[in-house]
């Protein structure tokens, strides 16, 4: 927050929130809504493992034990983890390239709040008549069955923070393709980039299949069509297929921009160029072109067929190559570097046992034959809380400690940061590890409670405790954040001091505009080479110019809201006796397309900063 | 140049859609966009060809049962024409002839509106004549899906072509609204190319096999 900020009031700083269309503070809303799912997600998660301290317990029954872990599955991935990254690419990618915001920065606003109120739609399911209860696959078979309104909460506020999703993606696209500073080639576009890169591009070709089966979802269960409905000549492997075609390139989404992440950090906290760049960036494509190929694999027991199961085994073996070039990459980074044991680092190096171990049992996993033993066992669960655990989350909390002085000014504590690592790394270990025995001894996963004397007590147990130690150090980095918040000592451009990529050469947080002047790039890690050279900044490839800059606008937040309306509309229309269902969708639409319409009618040239103005902001200390 | 400027025919560029960056990030944006709008149809076409004739009981109308060459190929031609006439509006956008340009997108919207016309009348037809509905089957589940998302997507340009048509009438061309006509015209090819695809996969396959 800056001190101008703090001194408009309350009001003032709200509006601007609603209404901003700068990635960087659309980056801060991310931040803040992605970390309260976050905390909503970990709290979920908490009341599972509290059940399943020990056998036949009954802190919960089995049916609000099936809604915590589907709302724990699902808040993670769509509200907690991506939203988490999508903020860090909004904060950090354009600085990155060396641009002055993203293309869209209406869209991108818009991507925030449909997010946002989908988000929101999602979780008031647990005070209107109970969430979701199919898990966060949602089956069709099972979801169909599903009484109650959980499932269509499910559906429509998925619905609508997909929109918000898609519209991030082609963002970061078209800011790519577009924006880049005067000599950022593709092959000078540092890892965080690349990875955003690649990830968009992973949201833009996944995210339809999704909407298209949440479509049929929603059509089966309100209004009356049969997709999934085998007796009407329905088929539920279709929902199946759908979901994982977009579900296994959704858990390439999130592991990407954190790859990228650890990039940035191992070679900024070794002191070298990061190692294989080019083989690096053909890895990120790679894995993301991988990533469409593989989604059978999620249904090997579904009975496809020994040809189908073995092609899709041996693409999703193949996956582990580029992705070992990449562990590869990093360990040739370290080695030999000047390393420096700060917070993002401590999080980088737990992260490539962690991840690696992830890894593992994936390739485990992928050989179809003995994926029948460990179907739907804890086993599993142990596999995909160790890469998106051990990787995403472990990418987040580093970006969380690495970029903060970048987005907020002000450098986070290290010791108290250290903690916090300390704490979760064990936790994790602690909690996962021993689901891996767990499930191979026979656990299944997605059960309420279990029976005693069957070997299970004392891996649930140990689970359990490890869990509370994650707990624990999320509890300090809130704590962090809000000590270092109050304290608010200010830092300079460069608070690492050895920043390698353009995010580091402009003042922190940046101001509006980030660059007076657009910066020239001579190369890989630019700043670097001009700190190397003796400069104190960028050489700027333009003369100092007006800067045009994009309006505020309140609309993307109506548009979302009349969705978000629409919605329990569409919800409520299909029970019996209801007259006010197709109204309210009615009123819900005629708000979202009027506000489009209204928008596109409205020219919105934007504004002009003057040179004049900018030359006047030189004791801010932004140059280039 | 500036997107509000002032406009004659000796400074009009040879592409005004991407003179601007505005413009050209709307063009690369709009260009992925339908990208992700062909997974979508794709997906929608996937789903169609696997519930294809998949009918709880045998009375049911099969697709051989319901489709008649002679109104879709009426459908089929009249909006390849639109996409012909849209062609023609963006061919007279790049000589800065604002007033063709508005004449052509005024015979495509009027183009695009009897398609819909005869697909209400072919929709209410199949309904009234046959039974078949958006519930009877999985089959006619999957057939009003696909068909009815391509003609959401018609309305919903003519609504679009409409308003930019209609917004921008009193002052001309600019290289503020050029992309915006651009891409609209893209958005009408591609809904004219899924029709293609539609006609090919669900009423000539289905007439056939």
């Amino acid at each position: 927050m800056s001190t101008i900020a703090q001194k408009r009031g309350f009001g003032a700083v709200l509006w601007e929130y609603l209404t901003t269309v700068d990635h960087k503070k659309i980056a801060h809303l991310y931040l803040f809504a992605g970390g309260f799912f976050f905390i909503l997600g970990g709290i979920e998660a908490m009341i599972i493992r509290i059940q399943l301290i020990k056998p036949n317990n009954d802190f919960v029954s089995a049916g609000l034990f099936n809604e915590m872990l589907t709302m724990h599955g699902t808040t993670m991935i769509f509200l907690a983890a991506m939203p988490l990254l999508l903020g860090f690419m909004n904060a950090i990618m354009p600085l990155q390239i060396g641009a002055r915001d993203v293309a869209f920065p209406f869209l991108n606003s818009l991507g925030f709040w449909l997010f946002f109120f989908g988000g929101v739609f999602l979780n008031l399911s647990w005070f209107l008549g109970g969430a979701p209860d199919a898990g966060w696959t949602s089956y069709a078979s099972l979801s169909l069955a599903s009484e109650g309104h959980g499932i269509d909460f499910y559906v429509l506020g998925l619905q609508i923070s997909g929109f918000g999703t898609l519209m991030g993606g082609i963002n970061f696209l078209v800011t790519i393709i577009n924006m880049r500073a005067p000599g950022m080639t593709y092959m000078r576009m540092p890892l965080f980039t690349w990875t955003t890169f690649v990830a968009s591009s992973l949201i833009l070709f996944a995210f339809p299949p999704l909407t298209v089966s949440i479509f049929m979802m929603m059509f089966d269960r309100l209004f009356g069509s049969n997709f999934f409905d085998a007796s009407m000549g329905g088929n539920t492997i279709i929902w199946e297929h759908f979901f994982w075609i977009f579900g296994h390139p959704e858990v390439y989404i999130l592991i990407l921009p954190a790859f990228g992440i650890f990039s940035e950090i191992f070679a900024v906290f070794s002191r070298k160029r990061l190692f294989g760049y080019s083989s690096m960036v053909f890895a990120t494509v790679l894995i993301g072109f991988l990533g469409f190929m593989v989604w059978a694999h999620h249904m090997f027991t579904t009975g496809l067929g020994p040809i189908a199961n073995a092609i899709f085994a041996v693409a999703t073996m193949a996956i582990a190559v580029p992705t070992g070039i990449k562990i590869f990459n990093w360990l040739f980074t370290l080695w030999g570097g000047s390393i420096k044991f700060t917070t993002p680092m401590l999080w980088g190096i737990g992260f490539i046992p962690s991840f690696l171990m992830g890894g593992v049992t994936g390739v485990m996993l992928g050989a179809a034959a003995a994926d029948y033993q460990y179907h739907d066992t804890y086993f599993v669960v142990a596999h995909f809380h160790y890469v998106i655990v051990g990787g995403v989350v472990f990418s987040l909390f580093a970006a969380t400690h690495y970029y903060w002085p970048k987005m907020f000014g002000t450098m986070l504590n290290e010791f108290l940061g250290k903690i916090t690592f300390v704490l979760f790394f064990i936790g994790f270990h602690l909690t996962f590890f021993i689901q891996h025995f767990l499930g191979l001894w026979g656990m299944p996963r997605r059960i309420f409670t279990y029976l005693p004397g069957q070997g299970l007590d004392t891996g649930n147990f140990v689970s359990t405790i490890g869990a509370f130690l994650m707990a624990a150090g999320v509890i300090v980095i809130l704590i962090n954040i809000i000590m270092t918040s109050v304290k608010n000592e200010k830092v300079g451009n460069d608070p690492w001091g050895d920043g390698r990529t353009l995010e580091w050469a402009i003042s922190s947080p940046p101001p509006f505009y980030n660059f007076k002047q657009l910066p020239l790039v001579r190369g890989l890690d630019a700043y670097w080479i001009e700190k190397m050279e003796g400069k104190k900044g960028m050489i700027p490839a333009e003369p100092l110019g007006d800067v045009h800059m994009p309006n505020n606008s309140f609309v993307p937040f109506v548009i979302s809201l009349g969705l978000f309306i629409a919605a329990f509309g569409v919800m409520y229309q299909a029970d019996e006796g209801n007259t006010w269902g197709i109204p309210v969708i009615i009123l819900g639409l005629a708000i979202t397309f009027g506000s489009m319409l209204a928008r596109s009618l409205r020219d919105d040239h934007g504004y002009h900063i003057h040179k004049e103005d900018l030359m006047d902001d030189n004791d801010k200390g932004v140059k280039a | 140049m500036h997107a509000e400027e002032k406009m004659t025919l000796e400074k009009w560029p040879a592409s005004p859609e991407k003179q601007t960056l505005e413009g050209k990030n709307k063009f690369v944006g709009f260009w992925l966009f339908l990208g992700g709008e062909t997974v979508l149809f794709a997906s929608l076409f996937a789903t169609y060809l696997a519930l294809k004739d998949s009918v709880p009981n045998s009375d049911m109308p099969l697709a051989k049962d319901l489709f008649e060459i002679p109104l879709v190929f009426t459908m089929t031609m009249i909006l390849l024409t639109s996409s012909l006439t849209s062609v023609y509006a963006m061919y007279h956008m790049k000589n800065f002839n604002f007033k063709k340009m508005q004449l052509w997108l005024v015979i495509t919207v009027l183009l695009g509106l009897s398609f819909l016309g005869l697909e209400i009348y072919e929709f209410n037809h199949y309904v009234h004549e046959f039974g078949h509905t958006f519930t009877s089957s999985a089959f006619s589940s999957a057939f009003y899906t696909l068909v009815g998302f391509h003609g959401a997507h018609v309305a919903f340009g003519l609504a679009w072509i409409l308003a930019l048509v209609i917004r921008n009438n009193k002052r001309g061309l600019n290289l503020y609204n050029a992309p915006k006509f651009y891409i609209a015209s893209l958005y009408w090819h591609f809904i004219d190319v899924v029709w293609v695809f539609i006609f090919t996969v669900v009423y000539l396959m289905g007439m056939v096999g």
